[in-house]
């Protein structure tokens, strides 16, 4: 499995866990596909059939007090641009308008090849625009590309942390995380691992 | 292996080959197959199984929605889109350039080209149904190539 895994002190990796995508399409053939498509990729799959829906989920994960370390933790949106009620572009805008979701790629999926259509989902912050059907190697591609932006977003978060553990007085506790080992003293310096 | 299995699974690579010669089927239809595996044995199967039971409903209110006067040609253009869509999903290849056929004639808001289209997209969709039915059935009957061929 192709992940990035961390010789850490404090932070499990969430990603050394599978990035979790949350897939939006109304068309049940096409939920099915993406599905397979994406599990094969060795992501965490949740499917929903409307922009609604998704929003739904997405509201419901904040509520469960989602951080870094949450399991349902949505790494990835990937959502169909026509679909009725709530269209794919629709759902991206409120997705990049809302302070809690805006960091999380989006990626629109069509089966039209409109030059105007993409361009303004590329403005409203899509990370990316598929051709249907979407193919395995689109989702390699993508995966390649979520984990180099989440590598980077957890080295960033590492280096912060070892920061304020540098400042921070000996009787308080920043980490959350109760599944690692505590560190020993002879702990190797934080390195990334591709496998 | 069996003789007989031997001579099936020759068969089903021959009727599954000719699918695609004929242009039935695109690369689609080979991406779906790669994403059956031992933990998902029927895949294709249950993909396409799924596309007969969209496209039953698609072809029904297109039906429904072409008997209507006048046309709308919107509500036509929608459910084809749909339909084709569909279609692409399990590489229909045939089913897809009528679907496309008829969605220029909706835009040109051709009644009779549309009418005249749209008996091609049920004849190409019943054709392929047809031939995939049977493949299918082949291939259940034949047992899957693995066991067959190894040794008990």
């Amino acid at each position: 499995m192709e992940t990035i895994n961390l010789c850490c002190d404090h932070i499990t990796s969430p990603i050394s866990k599978e990035l979790h995508v949350l897939a939006v399409d109304d068309s049940n053939i096409d939920r099915k596909v993406i599905e397979r498509l994406l599990k094969v990729s060795s992501f965490k799959v949740t499917v929903v059939d409307s922009g609604s829906r998704a929003l739904q989920y997405l509201g419901l994960e904040e509520d469960n007090n989602s951080s870094q370390f949450d399991d349902l933790k949505v790494n990835l949106i990937m959502t169909d641009y026509s679909m009725p009620g709530m269209t794919g572009f629709e759902l991206l805008k409120k997705i990049k308008n809302s302070s809690t979701l805006k960091e999380i790629p989006v990626v629109i999926m069509s089966s039209e090849n409109i030059l105007t259509r993409i361009d303004s989902c590329l403005e409203e912050g899509a990370e990316d625009y598929l051709l249907k059907p979407v193919k395995l190697s689109d989702v390699r591609r993508l995966k390649d590309s979520i984990l180099k932006s989440e590598g980077a977003e957890i080295r960033r978060i590492q280096s912060h942390k070892r920061k304020r553990n540098n400042d921070r007085l000996p009787s308080s506790v920043a980490c959350h995380d109760l599944s690692v080992p505590p560190p020993s003293p002879q702990q190797p310096t934080p390195k990334l691992a591709r496998l | 292996m069996e003789r007989n299995q031997m001579q099936m699974h020759r068969q089903i690579a021959t009727i599954r080959k000719s699918l695609f010669d004929q242009g039935y089927l695109d690369e689609q239809f080979v991406q779906l197959e790669e994403l059956q595996d031992n933990s998902n044995p029927n895949f294709v199967e249950e993909v396409v199984t799924l596309f007969y039971r969209d496209s039953a409903r698609f072809l029904y209110n297109l039906d429904q929605a072409l008997e209507k006067r006048p046309l709308d040609f919107s509500r036509l253009d929608s459910l084809m889109h749909q339909f084709k869509g569909s279609s692409s999903s399990i590489g229909a290849k045939k089913v897809k350039i009528e679907c496309t056929h008829f969605r220029d004639y909706c835009n040109a808001r051709n009644t009779e080209g549309c009418k005249r289209t749209f008996q091609h997209v049920k004849k190409e969709y019943t054709t392929l149904k047809k031939k995939l039915e049977a493949y299918f059935q082949m291939s259940r009957q034949a047992g899957p190539i693995e066991t067959a061929c190894r040794p008990r």
